[in-house]
Protein backbone atom coordinates (compact mmCIF):
# COMPACT_ATOMS: atom_id res chain seq x y z
CA UNK A 1 0.00 0.00 0.00
CA UNK A 2 1.19 3.28 -0.81
CA UNK A 3 2.03 5.68 2.07
CA UNK A 4 -0.13 8.28 2.40
CA UNK A 5 -0.23 11.89 4.31
CA UNK A 6 -3.90 12.17 4.16
CA UNK A 7 -5.59 10.25 6.95
CA UNK A 8 -7.20 10.74 9.98
CA UNK A 9 -8.53 7.43 11.49
CA UNK A 10 -7.17 4.40 10.72
CA UNK A 11 -6.98 4.15 6.89
CA UNK A 12 -10.11 6.39 5.86
CA UNK A 13 -9.04 9.71 4.25
CA UNK A 14 -9.50 13.16 4.59
CA UNK A 15 -13.41 13.83 2.72
CA UNK A 16 -15.15 14.01 5.84
CA UNK A 17 -13.83 18.05 5.73
CA UNK A 18 -16.09 18.26 2.64
CA UNK A 19 -19.49 20.53 2.96
CA UNK A 20 -22.70 21.15 1.18
CA UNK A 21 -23.65 24.04 -0.42
CA UNK A 22 -25.21 25.37 2.25
CA UNK A 23 -22.69 25.73 4.86
CA UNK A 24 -20.27 27.25 1.86
CA UNK A 25 -22.74 30.28 1.30
CA UNK A 26 -22.22 30.83 5.14
CA UNK A 27 -18.45 29.93 5.16
CA UNK A 28 -18.04 32.64 1.87
CA UNK A 29 -19.68 35.18 3.52
CA UNK A 30 -17.23 34.77 6.39
CA UNK A 31 -14.96 35.74 3.83
CA UNK A 32 -16.10 38.76 3.11
CA UNK A 33 -16.40 39.86 6.38
CA UNK A 34 -12.82 39.15 6.77
CA UNK A 35 -11.76 40.32 3.92
CA UNK A 36 -13.85 43.63 4.97
CA UNK A 37 -11.96 44.31 8.36
CA UNK A 38 -8.86 43.55 6.49
CA UNK A 39 -8.95 45.90 3.97
CA UNK A 40 -10.67 48.57 6.61
CA UNK A 41 -7.75 48.34 8.76
CA UNK A 42 -5.16 48.16 6.31
CA UNK A 43 -6.69 51.21 4.68
CA UNK A 44 -6.48 53.09 8.15
CA UNK A 45 -3.23 52.12 8.54
CA UNK A 46 -1.77 53.71 5.31
CA UNK A 47 -4.20 56.93 6.03
CA UNK A 48 -2.27 57.23 9.35
CA UNK A 49 0.97 56.18 8.16
CA UNK A 50 0.83 59.29 5.67
CA UNK A 51 -0.86 61.93 7.73
CA UNK A 52 0.73 61.17 11.07
CA UNK A 53 4.32 60.80 10.15
CA UNK A 54 6.38 60.93 13.24
CA UNK A 55 7.41 64.17 12.02
CA UNK A 56 4.14 65.84 12.13
CA UNK A 57 2.46 64.10 15.15
CA UNK A 58 2.62 64.95 18.94
CA UNK A 59 0.76 61.74 19.34
CA UNK A 60 3.43 59.30 17.42
CA UNK A 61 3.20 56.87 20.88
CA UNK A 62 0.05 56.28 20.23
CA UNK A 63 -0.16 55.91 16.69
CA UNK A 64 2.64 53.43 17.04
CA UNK A 65 1.35 51.88 19.35
CA UNK A 66 -2.18 51.32 17.04
CA UNK A 67 -0.33 50.16 14.25
CA UNK A 68 0.90 47.30 16.05
CA UNK A 69 -2.74 46.89 17.14
CA UNK A 70 -4.02 46.69 14.30
CA UNK A 71 -1.33 44.64 13.01
CA UNK A 72 -2.07 41.81 15.69
CA UNK A 73 -5.74 41.88 14.98
CA UNK A 74 -5.14 41.27 10.93
CA UNK A 75 -2.89 38.80 12.25
CA UNK A 76 -5.59 37.43 14.55
CA UNK A 77 -8.01 36.99 11.79
CA UNK A 78 -5.37 36.22 8.95
CA UNK A 79 -4.40 33.27 11.54
CA UNK A 80 -8.13 32.01 12.93
CA UNK A 81 -10.04 32.14 9.91
CA UNK A 82 -8.25 32.38 6.41
CA UNK A 83 -5.45 29.54 7.60
CA UNK A 84 -8.63 27.78 9.88
CA UNK A 85 -6.23 27.64 13.10
CA UNK A 86 -9.65 29.11 14.53
CA UNK A 87 -11.67 25.88 13.35
CA UNK A 88 -9.37 23.44 14.14
CA UNK A 89 -9.15 20.97 17.81
CA UNK A 90 -8.29 22.86 20.63
CA UNK A 91 -5.13 20.99 21.29
CA UNK A 92 -3.53 21.68 17.76
CA UNK A 93 -4.38 25.03 18.38
CA UNK A 94 -2.92 25.75 21.15
CA UNK A 95 0.41 23.27 20.79
CA UNK A 96 1.23 25.65 17.56
CA UNK A 97 0.18 29.24 18.54
CA UNK A 98 1.33 28.98 22.55
CA UNK A 99 4.26 27.98 22.22
CA UNK A 100 5.61 30.98 19.81
CA UNK A 101 4.62 33.68 21.19
CA UNK A 102 5.72 32.89 24.90
CA UNK A 103 9.35 32.39 22.74
CA UNK A 104 8.51 35.22 20.50
CA UNK A 105 7.88 37.89 23.49
CA UNK A 106 10.88 36.71 25.33
CA UNK A 107 13.15 37.70 22.64
CA UNK A 108 11.37 40.76 21.79
CA UNK A 109 12.00 41.23 25.49
CA UNK A 110 15.52 40.77 25.98
CA UNK A 111 16.07 41.89 22.61
CA UNK A 112 14.58 45.14 21.79
CA UNK A 113 15.02 45.84 25.66
CA UNK A 114 18.98 45.52 24.65
CA UNK A 115 18.59 47.72 21.86
CA UNK A 116 17.75 50.80 23.85
CA UNK A 117 20.32 49.91 25.95
CA UNK A 118 22.81 49.92 23.80
CA UNK A 119 21.45 53.31 22.32
CA UNK A 120 21.69 54.58 25.44
CA UNK A 121 25.21 53.76 25.96
CA UNK A 122 26.12 55.49 22.73
CA UNK A 123 24.06 58.38 23.09
CA UNK B 1 -16.41 23.68 8.87
CA UNK B 2 -18.52 21.12 8.53
CA UNK B 3 -17.44 17.62 10.52
CA UNK B 4 -14.27 19.08 10.87
CA UNK B 5 -13.98 18.62 15.02
CA UNK B 6 -15.26 15.36 16.39
CA UNK B 7 -15.55 14.84 20.30
CA UNK B 8 -13.94 11.83 21.70
CA UNK B 9 -13.03 11.08 25.08
CA UNK B 10 -8.76 11.51 25.42
CA UNK B 11 -8.34 7.73 25.87
CA UNK B 12 -9.93 6.78 22.20
CA UNK B 13 -8.45 10.21 20.89
CA UNK B 14 -4.56 9.14 22.16
CA UNK B 15 -5.09 5.62 22.16
CA UNK B 16 -3.54 4.82 18.54
CA UNK B 17 -4.86 4.60 15.37
CA UNK B 18 -6.05 7.88 14.71
CA UNK B 19 -4.75 11.75 14.57
CA UNK B 20 -5.38 12.59 17.97
CA UNK B 21 -5.66 16.39 16.97
CA UNK B 22 -7.87 15.43 14.06
CA UNK B 23 -5.78 16.29 11.45
CA UNK B 24 -3.87 14.93 8.57
CA UNK B 25 -0.21 14.20 8.40
CA UNK B 26 0.36 16.64 5.59
CA UNK B 27 -1.38 19.03 7.46
CA UNK B 28 0.33 18.90 10.58
CA UNK B 29 3.74 18.76 9.14
CA UNK B 30 2.39 21.87 7.04
CA UNK B 31 2.05 23.89 10.36
CA UNK B 32 5.18 22.53 12.03
CA UNK B 33 7.17 23.82 9.23
CA UNK B 34 5.36 27.47 9.16
CA UNK B 35 5.74 27.68 13.18
CA UNK B 36 9.58 27.36 11.79
CA UNK B 37 9.54 29.89 9.14
CA UNK B 38 7.72 31.73 11.84
CA UNK B 39 10.39 31.88 14.30
CA UNK B 40 12.77 33.03 11.55
CA UNK B 41 10.94 35.79 10.29
CA UNK B 42 10.37 36.74 14.31
CA UNK B 43 13.79 36.78 14.30
CA UNK B 44 14.75 38.89 11.49
CA UNK B 45 11.99 41.53 13.11
CA UNK B 46 13.36 41.61 16.13
CA UNK B 47 17.03 41.91 14.75
CA UNK B 48 15.04 44.87 13.48
CA UNK B 49 13.64 46.21 16.24
CA UNK B 50 16.97 46.14 17.87
CA UNK B 51 18.20 47.83 15.05
CA UNK B 52 16.05 51.20 15.31
CA UNK B 53 16.09 50.75 19.19
CA UNK B 54 20.33 51.36 19.04
CA UNK B 55 20.44 53.46 16.41
CA UNK B 56 20.62 57.10 16.90
CA UNK B 57 18.29 57.93 14.32
CA UNK B 58 16.15 55.83 11.38
CA UNK B 59 14.69 57.13 8.25
CA UNK B 60 10.90 58.31 8.34
CA UNK B 61 9.28 55.60 5.78
CA UNK B 62 7.57 59.06 3.37
CA UNK B 63 11.07 60.33 2.45
CA UNK B 64 12.40 56.52 1.73
CA UNK B 65 9.11 54.97 0.07
CA UNK B 66 7.18 57.92 -2.31
CA UNK B 67 8.12 56.49 -6.09
CA UNK B 68 5.54 55.75 -7.96
CA UNK B 69 5.82 53.31 -11.31
CA UNK B 70 5.70 55.62 -14.47
CA UNK B 71 5.28 59.44 -12.68
CA UNK B 72 7.54 61.50 -10.66
CA UNK B 73 4.67 61.70 -8.67
CA UNK B 74 6.08 62.08 -4.70
CA UNK B 75 2.98 59.87 -3.64
CA UNK B 76 4.32 58.22 0.43
CA UNK B 77 3.19 54.52 1.27
CA UNK B 78 1.34 54.66 -2.09
CA UNK B 79 2.94 52.15 -4.11
CA UNK B 80 3.72 49.42 -1.11
CA UNK B 81 -0.12 49.58 0.15
CA UNK B 82 -1.44 48.41 -3.38
CA UNK B 83 1.55 45.65 -2.95
CA UNK B 84 0.17 44.43 0.56
CA UNK B 85 -3.57 44.83 -0.84
CA UNK B 86 -2.86 42.92 -4.10
CA UNK B 87 -0.83 40.14 -1.32
CA UNK B 88 -4.15 40.68 0.90
CA UNK B 89 -6.55 40.17 -2.21
CA UNK B 90 -4.47 36.63 -3.03
CA UNK B 91 -4.95 35.65 -0.25
CA UNK B 92 -8.91 36.14 -0.24
CA UNK B 93 -8.77 34.18 -3.36
CA UNK B 94 -6.59 31.19 -2.00
CA UNK B 95 -9.22 31.09 1.07
CA UNK B 96 -12.55 31.24 -1.77
CA UNK B 97 -10.05 28.39 -3.70
CA UNK B 98 -9.84 25.63 -0.60
CA UNK B 99 -14.04 26.55 -0.07
CA UNK B 100 -14.56 25.45 -3.26
CA UNK B 101 -12.54 22.39 -2.90
CA UNK B 102 -14.37 21.61 -0.29
CA UNK B 103 -17.68 21.62 -2.35
CA UNK B 104 -15.46 19.35 -4.98
CA UNK B 105 -15.91 22.10 -7.36
CA UNK B 106 -12.61 21.63 -9.50
CA UNK B 107 -13.98 24.53 -12.19
CA UNK B 108 -14.35 26.98 -8.77
CA UNK B 109 -10.60 26.02 -7.48
CA UNK B 110 -9.16 26.18 -10.53
CA UNK B 111 -10.61 29.87 -11.38
CA UNK B 112 -9.89 31.01 -7.79
CA UNK B 113 -6.25 29.10 -7.59
CA UNK B 114 -6.11 31.04 -10.96
CA UNK B 115 -6.02 34.28 -9.55
CA UNK B 116 -4.36 33.30 -6.76
CA UNK B 117 -1.57 32.76 -8.65
CA UNK B 118 -2.07 36.14 -11.07
CA UNK B 119 -1.99 38.03 -7.52
CA UNK B 120 1.53 36.63 -6.70
CA UNK B 121 2.92 37.31 -9.74
CA UNK B 122 2.14 40.95 -9.57
CA UNK B 123 3.27 41.14 -6.38
CA UNK B 124 6.70 39.84 -7.55
CA UNK B 125 6.79 42.33 -10.23
CA UNK B 126 5.73 45.54 -8.04
CA UNK B 127 8.82 44.10 -5.72
CA UNK B 128 11.09 43.64 -8.62
CA UNK B 129 10.47 47.62 -9.69
CA UNK B 130 10.96 48.50 -6.19
CA UNK B 131 14.36 46.99 -5.85
CA UNK B 132 15.29 48.31 -9.30
CA UNK B 133 14.53 51.90 -8.49
CA UNK B 134 16.34 51.48 -5.23
CA UNK B 135 19.05 50.11 -6.34
CA UNK B 136 19.44 51.85 -9.76
CA UNK B 137 18.01 54.95 -8.90
CA UNK B 138 14.95 56.67 -10.88
CA UNK B 139 14.90 58.76 -13.38
CA UNK B 140 15.36 61.72 -11.60
CA UNK B 141 18.48 59.79 -10.46
CA UNK B 142 17.61 60.46 -6.67
CA UNK B 143 16.12 58.35 -3.86
CA UNK B 144 17.98 54.98 -4.63
CA UNK B 145 18.31 53.17 -0.60
CA UNK B 146 21.81 54.24 -0.85
CA UNK B 147 21.09 57.96 -1.39
CA UNK B 148 18.49 57.84 1.14
CA UNK B 149 18.07 60.49 3.86
CA UNK B 150 18.98 58.07 6.67
CA UNK B 151 22.39 57.79 5.00
CA UNK B 152 22.91 61.61 4.25
CA UNK B 153 22.63 61.98 8.18
CA UNK B 154 25.03 59.25 8.82
CA UNK B 155 26.78 57.44 5.62
CA UNK B 156 28.45 55.28 7.74
CA UNK B 157 25.34 53.26 8.95
CA UNK B 158 24.14 51.13 6.40
CA UNK B 159 21.60 49.12 8.42
CA UNK B 160 18.90 50.49 7.19
CA UNK B 161 19.48 49.43 3.66
CA UNK B 162 20.41 46.16 4.63
CA UNK B 163 17.85 45.21 6.63
CA UNK B 164 15.20 46.41 4.19
CA UNK B 165 17.25 44.01 1.07
CA UNK B 166 17.36 41.36 3.70
CA UNK B 167 13.66 41.02 4.93
CA UNK B 168 11.92 41.92 1.81
CA UNK B 169 14.24 39.58 0.20
CA UNK B 170 13.69 36.51 2.21
CA UNK B 171 9.95 37.40 1.87
CA UNK B 172 10.42 37.50 -2.10
CA UNK B 173 11.73 34.50 -2.13
CA UNK B 174 8.78 32.96 0.10
CA UNK B 175 6.53 34.62 -2.58
CA UNK B 176 8.49 33.17 -5.37
CA UNK B 177 8.19 29.43 -4.21
CA UNK B 178 4.38 30.17 -3.21
CA UNK B 179 3.62 31.19 -6.84
CA UNK B 180 5.65 28.24 -8.23
CA UNK B 181 4.00 25.85 -5.77
CA UNK B 182 0.62 27.27 -6.13
CA UNK B 183 1.08 27.15 -10.10
CA UNK B 184 2.14 23.02 -9.51
CA UNK B 185 -0.77 22.36 -7.65
CA UNK B 186 -2.81 24.33 -10.23
CA UNK B 187 -1.90 22.04 -13.12
CA UNK B 188 -2.80 19.03 -10.67
CA UNK B 189 -5.99 20.63 -10.33
CA UNK B 190 -6.31 21.28 -14.08
CA UNK B 191 -5.93 17.80 -14.69
CA UNK B 192 -8.29 16.10 -12.32
CA UNK B 193 -5.91 14.51 -9.31
CA UNK B 194 -7.53 15.76 -6.42
CA UNK B 195 -11.21 15.26 -7.86
CA UNK B 196 -10.18 11.76 -8.64
CA UNK B 197 -8.54 11.42 -5.40
CA UNK B 198 -12.20 12.79 -3.42
CA UNK B 199 -10.58 15.67 -1.81
CA UNK B 200 -8.55 18.91 -2.00
CA UNK B 201 -6.59 18.77 0.96
CA UNK B 202 -3.51 19.80 -1.30
CA UNK B 203 -5.02 22.98 -2.09
CA UNK B 204 -5.56 23.45 1.64
CA UNK B 205 -2.01 22.76 2.58
CA UNK B 206 -0.51 25.30 -0.28
CA UNK B 207 -2.81 27.56 1.22
CA UNK B 208 -1.69 27.48 4.89
CA UNK B 209 1.82 28.29 3.28
CA UNK B 210 0.13 31.35 1.48
CA UNK B 211 -1.89 32.59 4.03
CA UNK B 212 1.41 32.64 5.99
CA UNK B 213 3.44 35.07 3.30
CA UNK B 214 0.58 37.15 3.36
CA UNK B 215 1.17 37.31 7.45
CA UNK B 216 4.56 37.80 7.08
CA UNK B 217 4.22 40.56 4.96
CA UNK B 218 1.45 42.67 7.49
CA UNK B 219 4.16 42.40 9.90
CA UNK B 220 6.92 43.33 7.35
CA UNK B 221 4.90 46.17 6.35
CA UNK B 222 4.15 47.50 9.74
CA UNK B 223 7.61 47.42 11.31
CA UNK B 224 9.24 48.31 8.12
CA UNK B 225 6.79 51.09 6.49
CA UNK B 226 4.83 52.45 9.18
CA UNK B 227 6.65 52.30 12.86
Amino acid sequence: MENRDDLLVNDSYAPMVNHSEEEGKAIRKKIWKVTALLSILTTLEIIMGIYLSSRSSDLWVVVKWSFIVMTLVKAFYIVMEFMHLGHENKSLRRYIVVPYLIFIAYMIYLIVMEGFKVGNGYN
Amino acid sequence: MAGHVENVDSATAWGGGRSPFNVTYGKMMMWFFLVSDALTFGGFLVALGFAKASAESWPLAEDVFFHFPLTHANWPLIYVALMTFILIVSSVTMVLAVEAGHRMDQKGVQKWLGWTVVGGAVFLGSQAWEWSTFIAGNENGMATLLNNPYNVLNPDDVRYTNFFFFVTGFHGFHVFTGVVINFLVFLQVKKGVYQARGHYEMVEKVGLYWHFVDLVWVFVFTFFYLV
